[in-house]
């Protein structure tokens, strides 16, 4: 056990933890930060994708020791205020169903959207390839993908 | 009839509360409220008299403010927003006054049921809460009934000009005797304003926000977790393990065993509880327990050994049939004859939240939160575990992460009391995604064997289909299995002069239980396999074959099917819809090479739907690049939702036909997870075009038929583009060139 500190959604938050502890079950777990799911623990569907650095990370496969002192966002604190964009697409092509994975998902394209405003169907599948949905939205996800960035960067 | 291309711009409107029964109910003694019956017809029927004449409610508070009380899980099938819309609909109830309150205790969510069911007695409700309004405000006015109307939560008198809405009538309609539901009058659908319409799912701002609540998101102040170490072996039982080396892991509070559920499969023997202060260190605990199982009864059953078993079937003596002759339809004249075999493996649900449940018993009362599509039977159980009446027991249904026919409580609710009862605090049991897939009650293995016999103009004579499948029903005792599992095939629509189906159920140790439209996926893929194989056979496209032999059927009603009191498929209706989808598909326009498209039908649950798909081999792979689907669903509530359903089981079902499989090796299931379990990802997601054509007729279900089309339309497809015919699912292109399973 040792003590870690680091940057949640802006926040300061420090943690009594064994150092190998997935970030996923601090956030889950120990914060009670529930929106980042538990779907594989083996970096497998996607389900538990957070930024830490700007980059789209598997929590699951993020150790706590690794994640300490690097600023993370999650889901809870995708936007600032508000919707951010990629949420606002996700509602306006109404995409979730069950919704388990898409915090998940909304963290991988809003990461790749950062990285590349306008993505190609390519760039879309080569990395949103990560992220299981079982109800299968994938045809109203690369669709709400398209319109981010189309309505990010006209 | 009218087709809607394109989807209509969304709406907003409405808003979704999750608060419980109770914290509500303090505002509902003045309110007026209506119950209605909702309950699912497999519930129904599983279940004894119900306490309780009603399990829904209307409450229309002082303030105007409407709650509809559901006893139904959303589990994204989208209930939480058609339901309301079919009472906003008829009680003239302005949709932004509507509230879903979840009711506690919800029971059976399944079965393509809470539209097809709940259409009716939402509307018998609503009508009686529009009624009473108008009664109340004529009275008010001293003017007769009939001169008053209703609109967006208002009753308005033309002749005066008088309006009132319904928040200042809502004391006086509370004194009114409640109309008859089974005479009061319904709107005629030309007068619909909402039903129809695009409208946006009403959870779906939570979902994105990472907010919404599921099963494993609950907290509850000095809660705990734990996972349980479940035998590999099916049918097998515990021999040691290591209860110092658990203990030793910081965070692990306590080790011990437990008995699996009396109802589970594997009852009468034993698995192991680790519980921590959080979910990892439980994990951690489990892995140093460092557990010694034995196999069982099953120990050498293998995919191996299933195939062989379903094949013996094939020609065992069967255990029921279905007929409209004497005759063997397989010794009657034909000009030609061909005979296949199709397969299909067991699959798993891998809903995206794996199975968990949360248990807190304090002072004799017990309180559940459980992410469930049958809230009452967990109830019920825990009742009955705990020894407490049922009404100390409260199960909050939360957000369901993908149901699909999985989650209807045992065997975790079991364990789940168990670790309760001994820890005396609350207990989160959460199964990993290991014991997900290792565990699950899979959807039956199945083989298909149908012959068929051709006149010399073409036309089928004789028509015989051989199912063997492991049984749900009879997993306990095959001898206990009934036709349960014949759906698609025993109603298929040719008309065949001789038809003949029969049934063998096999024995494996593997649970089966209920899959996202169960059986008709495998059903339907043989009967529309087969009949492209017979138009294949009399060199005729396989549309137009299609529709000459529903104009067959047409012509000449066919001989009943015994044992069979379903109705068959309106055979002018499903002709409509293969016109339609080839219309809109292009069917016969060149596609250039490697290409092919495939076509299918299918009529369930009074919904009727026809579909083409368009497919790529190449290099040794298959991409499915478009799919065109016709659906019939008659009417249409949610524009929105029901796309969305119909999307989702079509890539469902797509994922099942290229990816899934579930093996088994000395007595034990194989795949642990999604590297083992591969599943249907988004570049593999195909062009989607969907139509709706609404038929008249009341609302079907819509959950699980659309699942059933996408096997055939792109095995069919494969077929059109390489001369390959695939006969096991998932396809695999590296079976033999004329195809798999053909003609053992």
């Amino acid at each position: 056990m040792a003590r870690f500190t680091f940057q949640i959604n802006g926040r300061q938050e420090t943690v009594d933890a064994d150092s190998n502890m997935p970030l996923l079950w601090v956030l889950r777990d120990l914060l009670n930060m529930t929106g980042t799911k538990y779907g594989c623990g083996m970096g497998l569907c996607g389900a538990c994708t957070v930024h830490i650095d700007g980059a789209a990370m598997r929590s699951c496969q993020t150790s706590l020791a690794d994640a300490a002192g690097k600023p993370i966002v999650t889901i809870e604190g995708l936007a600032a205020n508000g919707l951010h964009p990629v949420q606002e697409a996700w509602v306006a092509e109404q995409v979730p169903q069950c919704g388990y994975c898409q915090p998940g998902q909304i963290m991988s394209a809003s990461a790749l959207l950062a990285q590349k405003p306008h993505p190609t169907d390519a760039e879309i599948n080569d990395v949103m390839s990560g992220n299981v949905c079982r109800c299968a939205t994938y045809f109203r996800i690369r669709n709400a993908i398209h319109r981010a960035a189309a309505e990010t960067h006209p | 009839m009218s087709t809607k291309a394109s989807p209509p711009p969304i709406e907003r409107r409405g808003t979704i509360s999750r608060r419980t029964f109770l914290a509500t109910s303090a505002a509902a003694g003045s309110a007026l409220v209506v119950g209605l019956t909702l309950r699912s017809h497999f519930r129904h029927v599983a279940s004894q008299a119900p306490q309780d004449p009603f399990d829904a409610w209307i409450r229309i508070l002082p303030d105007g403010q409407t709650q509809l009380v559901l006893n139904k899980s959303e589990m994204g099938q989208g209930v939480f927003t058609a339901l309301p819309m079919i009472l906003a609909e008829e009680a003239e109830i302005d949709f932004s006054q509507v509230t879903v309150v979840q009711a506690d205790n919800a029971e059976g969510t399944g079965g393509s049921g809470s539209v097809w069911e709940g259409y009716k007695p939402l509307r018998q409700a609503g009508a009686q809460v529009r009624e009473l309004m108008i009664a109340a405000a004529a009275r008010q006015w001293s003017v007769p009934a009939t001169e008053c109307r209703a609109s967006k939560s208002r009753v308005i008198h033309a002749p005066s000009g008088h309006t009132l809405a319904y928040a200042a009538l809502v004391r006086d309609a509370r004194r009114l005797p409640l109309p008859d539901p089974n005479t009061v009058p319904l709107k005629g659908p030309k007068d619909f304003t909402l039903l129809g319409r695009s409208v946006p799912n009403l959870d779906i701002p939570d979902k994105v926000k990472g907010i919404a609540r599921f099963g494993l998101d609950v907290r509850v102040p000095g809660m705990v977790y734990a996972v349980v170490a479940q035998c590999p072996y099916l049918r097998g039982d515990l021999v040691r393990f290591n209860v110092e080396a658990a203990r030793a892991v910081p965070g692990v509070v306590d080790v011990f065993d437990i008995p699996t559920a009396p109802e589970s499969a594997n009852k009468n023997t034993r698995e192991v509880a680790v519980i921590a202060t959080n979910t990892w260190a439980a994990i951690q605990g489990r892995k140093a327990l460092a557990v010694e199982w034995k196999a069982g009864k099953y120990q050498d059953e293998s995919t191996e050994s299933l195939t062989a078993q379903l094949r013996a079937g094939l020609d065992a003596l069967e255990y029921w049939n279905s007929t409209n002759t004497t005759l063997n339809p397989d010794s009657v004249p034909a000009a030609k004859r061909i005979e296949s075999v199709y397969e299909f493996p067991f699959l798993a649900h891998a809903t995206m939240e794996p199975m968990n449940i949360t248990v807190n018993l304090e002072n004799g009362r017990c309180e559940i939160w459980a992410p469930t599509q049958d809230g009452e039977g967990t109830r019920e159980s825990a009742a009955e575990f705990f020894g407490i009446d049922k009404r100390e027991v409260t199960v909050h249904v939360t957000f369901i992460g993908g149901g699909f026919g999985r989650r209807f409580g045992e065997p975790y609710d079991h364990q789940a009391f168990q670790i309760t009862r001994r820890m005396k605090r609350p207990v989160q049991l959460v199964w990993t995604r290991e014991d997900d897939f290792t565990h699950d009650r899979y959807r039956p293995a199945c083989m298909h064997r149908l012959r068929g016999g051709l006149d010399s103009a073409g036309n089928i004579v004789s028509w015989t289909d051989r199912i063997c499948d492991t049984t749900i029903i009879g997993q306990n005792d095959p001898k206990q299995a009934q036709a349960y599992e014949l759906g698609g095939a025993i109603d298929q629509p040719y008309p065949a002069q001789y038809f003949r189906m029969s049934y063998f159920p096999v024995d494996s140790g593997v649970t089966r239980g209920a899959w996202r439209g169960v059986e008709i996926a495998f059903n339907v893929f043989a009967v529309e396999t087969f009949i492209d194989e017979l138009a294949n056979l009399t060199g005729q496209d396989p549309y137009l074959f299609r529709r000459r032999m529903l104009q067959n059927a047409e012509a000449h009603p066919q001989p009943a099917r015994s044992n069979f009191d379903g109705s068959l498929a309106d055979p002018k209706r499903t002709i409509d819809m293969l016109d339609v989808v080839t219309e809109k598909a292009g069917w016969g326009k060149p596609l250039g090479p490697n290409k092919g498209r495939g076509i299918s039908c299918f009529y369930s649950k009074t919904t009727y739907l026809a579909q083409v798909a368009e497919v790529t081999v190449k290099d040794g792979s298959i991409h499915v690049d478009r799919v065109v689907t016709v659906v019939d669903p008659g009417r249409v509530i949610n524009m929105n939702g029901i796309r969305a359903q119909i999307e989702g089981a079509i890539l469902m079902g797509l994922s099942a036909a290229l990816k899934e499989r579930i093996t088994v090796k000395n007595g034990m299931i194989q795949e642990q997870n999604f590297d083992g379990y591969d599943v249907l990802r988004i570049p593999d997601a195909p062009q989607l075009e969907t139509y709706l054509v609404e038929g008249g007729r009341p609302p079907g279900g819509i959950g699980e038929p659309p699942l059933a089309l996408i096997g055939p339309s792109v095995g069919n497809a494969i077929f059109a583009a390489t001369g390959k015919r695939l006969r096991k699912l998932p396809f695999q292109l590296g079976c033999p060139p004329d195809g798999c399973s053909t003609n053992p």
